[in-house]
């Protein structure tokens, strides 16, 4: 039993937390929030020049092979920053596709683009009438010809406006298949919004866009199946995000308990307020502990991969609600102004656990899979 | 990281498993599966069992008896224990007097406690609460005036467990008034057979007997039996009440129970007292736990790896013992809402529960009763917030 980073994880840890302090302070996250497209290219490119961008592809398309652990590291940073920047639509959600199902040419036409930060890529998945966390589709696939026509409507797409390449789940005869879309396609509509968090969404409209033969990702009918695997790792790199943005939620709330003075006193020489401050250490602790426990799970047997990961981001839900809120609270008024970080914080802390599947949702699944514990032998 | 246990690891917990397979009495093992109150002899005849293997007393030092075993295997050997229903040693004897004699005893104290601290030849009990010191242990007021050769004890002790059985009690007692608060207080060991000494039963909320009044009326005790220095009691009770990170939480005690959650999930299942809709709500409540659970187990082997690796923050042990608490105490509410109102009478006198084929229904209630002093005692769950707050947070 071994809780401890590699050398090169440590390097990695430090590095990238290092470049989200340095370079991704809360201004300069406003100013890219107010820009055309929601978030900063600069930014972007940073990591890319880290090589971060290609951390969890296989070396042979050009990436570093990283795992869940290094994963979990970068979100983390990426949470501490609550940055905006495309890097879990593009590499985790619609990169984790690609990574797990794509052909050889599918890849070395994306990827290398992928990992040097100049392709943006997107999931296309959810649909309105549909289960919210469902791994259905009701996009129409039909087979024409050699290709592929779709017809149908996608929502909450995670930075679909910036997405030069689209992920659709679509229905064919086979069942959920995958396919890759242009965003400049004849009969693709893009409209953008944004999310409550601040990141970029769009909805979709898909009005008999016509694809080639090459445009499936995988076999016709594999879809649920590949969406299943990658929305693991994703769910394990939105607990780790988490536990980014609690510990940064947490650092800025103590932190304004020992400086804000009330009647003549710091406010965290409060006893009331000390509890709710360790019981806020206390659930992020928890939640570290789970994330480490999705990140180190992503490549064992698949029902016991499936209930950590559940059990996972069903705990975050819970502690992401706890922390901020709390946060909000200790801080008075000021918490809930738009100005200050910690309202953003609580705000993406909530995105986080309606992504993917709820807390309930998570719940559900360890109800369906019989516990968080394996069957004892 | 790696999260599985080494193949050395895993090879003493099959060790320990097999052990505990053969070594626990049937009889004492159902009692707890049935969460039967033992007696003193039940835990005797445990803890005897432990210490003719080697395994009553393993974190003492080796030269005592210890095993010298990683944290990481006295988490295994806790949770082995906790899963196979043994009981656990007396915690006064094991994890209290004995590690405090071995650090601080005198030779002659040593020689003459140790071993039968060990085997409970001698069985101890903890006089620290007075019913004006409480989580504010050092307003205690209990007096020990040197007298000669002897220090003359008056005054009350109270919440005093088990009292009724033990041989001696070690306990904090104020030998001087003058200073602050902290200083002046001794740590001394009484023969619980000297002259003016009158323990007092308190019944508890589970119907039991275990806690008790101590009172002292001129009770004359060797100043041989002075542990450490007169005066600086205080640092041996904090030494007693701090060096337990490894088993805190008590992961393996919780795991149990919820197996057995799981096992009466299936019971009332089968036999038809669980309507549709209730099943549907304990599934989920259940999961909901096991999440916690999870997290906390992961937790715990954070701070056990933490302590293989060179040890962590201290604070981290009142995280554990804030969150473990909490979490026993749920799956004792969880066992009560399962009994519904089977679970209404009370057990006989003597902890034997009415109906001996549903020893769970019979004993939900109490045991979820009594349990709430998990979060009280040893530094309650408000005193520990209090430690995180100023140790860890700087408040």
């Amino acid at each position: 039993m071994d809780f401890e980073l590699t050398d090169e994880q440590t390097m990695l840890s430090e590095t990238v937390t290092r470049l989200v302090a340095e370079s991704y302070d809360f201004q300069q996250r406003e100013h890219a929030l107010r820009s055309d497209t929601g978030w900063s290219r600069e930014a972007y490119a940073s990591f890319a020049e880290m090589g971060l961008l290609g951390l969890p592809f296989a070396e042979e398309d050009g990436g570093i092979g990283g795992g869940g652990v290094e994963m979990m590291l970068v979100m983390e940073a990426v949470g501490r920053g609550l940055m905006v920047e495309p890097f879990f639509a593009t590499v985790v959600l619609a990169g984790g596709v690609l990574r797990r199902a794509a052909s050889a040419a599918q890849r070395a036409a994306i990827l290398p683009g992928v990992i040097a930060g100049d392709t943006i890529l997107a999931l296309a998945h959810s649909e309105p009438g549909l289960p919210r966390h469902s791994l259905d589709a009701r996009v129409v696939a039909r087979h024409t010809g050699d290709g592929w026509t779709l017809d149908g409507h996608k929502i909450a797409v995670i930075h679909g406006q910036s997405a030069d390449h689209l992920v659709v789940s679509a229905l064919s005869d086979a069942g959920v298949s995958l396919f890759l879309v242009e965003r400049d396609a004849p009969g693709v509509t893009i409209s953008a919004a944004r999310g409550y968090d601040g990141i970029p969404i769009a909805s979709l409209a898909l009005a008999d866009v016509g694809l080639p033969a090459s445009a499936l990702i995988g076999s016709d009918g594999e879809g649920a199946a590949i969406l299943e695997r990658v929305f693991e790792e994703a769910n394990a790199a939105l607990v780790a995000e988490a536990v980014g943005a609690m510990a940064e939620t947490f650092d800025v709330t103590l932190d304004y308990l020992k400086t804000r003075q009330q009647f003549g006193t710091a406010i965290g020489s409060f006893q009331a307020l000390q509890h709710r401050a360790v019981e806020m250490l206390m659930q992020l602790e928890l939640s570290r502990s789970m994330a480490i426990l999705a990140a180190v799970s992503l490549d064992i047997d698949p029902g016991q991969r499936a209930r950590n990961v559940s059990a996972a981001k069903a705990l975050i839900g819970k502690s992401g609600r706890i922390i901020g809120q709390e946060a909000v609270q200790m801080h008075g008024a000021i918490g809930i102004t738009s100005e200050y970080k910690v309202g953003h914080a609580f705000k993406r802390l909530t995105a986080i656990d309606a992504l993917l599947g709820d807390r309930d949702f998570h719940i559900s699944r360890l109800v369906a899979l019989r516990g968080v514990y394996p069957a004892a032998a | 990281m790696q999260l599985d246990f080494t193949p050395a690891e895993i090879a003493f917990r099959d060790e320990v498993r097999s052990f505990l397979r053969d070594a626990l009495p049937d009889d004492l093992r159902q009692k707890m599966v049935d969460r039967a109150h033992l007696g003193k002899d039940d835990i005797v005849r445990w803890q005897r069992i432990l210490n003719a293997r080697g395994w009553a007393v393993t974190h003492w030092p080796a030269e005592y008896g210890g095993q010298q075993w990683t944290p990481t295997e006295r988490y295994i050997f806790q949770e082995e224990m906790a899963l196979a229903h043994a009981p656990e040693g007396s915690p006064f004897n094991v994890n209290m007097i004995g590690p405090v004699l071995c650090r601080f005893g005198t030779p002659a104290q040593k020689e003459r406690f140790l071993a039968a601290t060990a085997n409970i030849d001698i069985w101890w009990c903890q006089g620290f609460s007075e019913p004006g010191a409480g989580s504010d242990l050092a307003s205690l007021k209990t007096s020990a005036v040197r007298d000669g050769d002897h220090y003359v004890l008056n005054g009350q002790k109270i919440w005093t467990t088990q009292a009724q059985h033990a041989d001696w009690m070690f306990g904090l007692f104020r030998t001087d008034n003058s200073g602050k608060q902290q200083q002046g207080i001794s740590f001394l060991l009484l023969d619980m057979r000297t002259p003016g000494i009158t323990v007092r039963p308190i019944e508890t909320i589970d119907g039991e007997h275990d806690a008790n009044e101590v009172f002292f009326d001129d009770v004359r005790v060797p100043v041989e039996n002075l542990v450490g220095e007169e005066g600086r009691g205080w640092d041996v009770a904090k030494n007693l009440l701090g060096n337990e990170r490894s088993g805190i939480a008590r992961i393996g005690l919780s795991k149990e129970r919820l197996s057995q959650l799981r096992a009466l999930e299936a019971q009332l299942t089968a036999s038809g007292e669980l309507a549709e809709e209730e099943r549907h709500v304990l599934a989920r409540k259940l999961a909901e736990v096991e999440v916690d659970l999870r997290a906390l187990e992961l937790t715990q082997l954070r701070v056990v790896a933490a302590d293989a690796h060179g040890g962590g923050a201290n604070a981290a042990a009142s995280i554990l013992k804030v969150k473990g608490t909490e979490m026993q105490q749920r799956m004792t509410e969880l066992v009560t809402e399962l009994a519904g109102p089977a679970g209404l009478a009370m057990p006989q006198a003597g902890g034997r529960t009415n109906d001996p084929d549903e020893g769970w229904v019979g004993a939900a209630a109490p045991f979820y009763f009594t349990m709430r002093k998990v979060s009280i005692f040893g530094g309650s769950n408000e005193i520990q917030k209090n430690i995180i707050a100023k140790t860890l947070l700087g408040l």
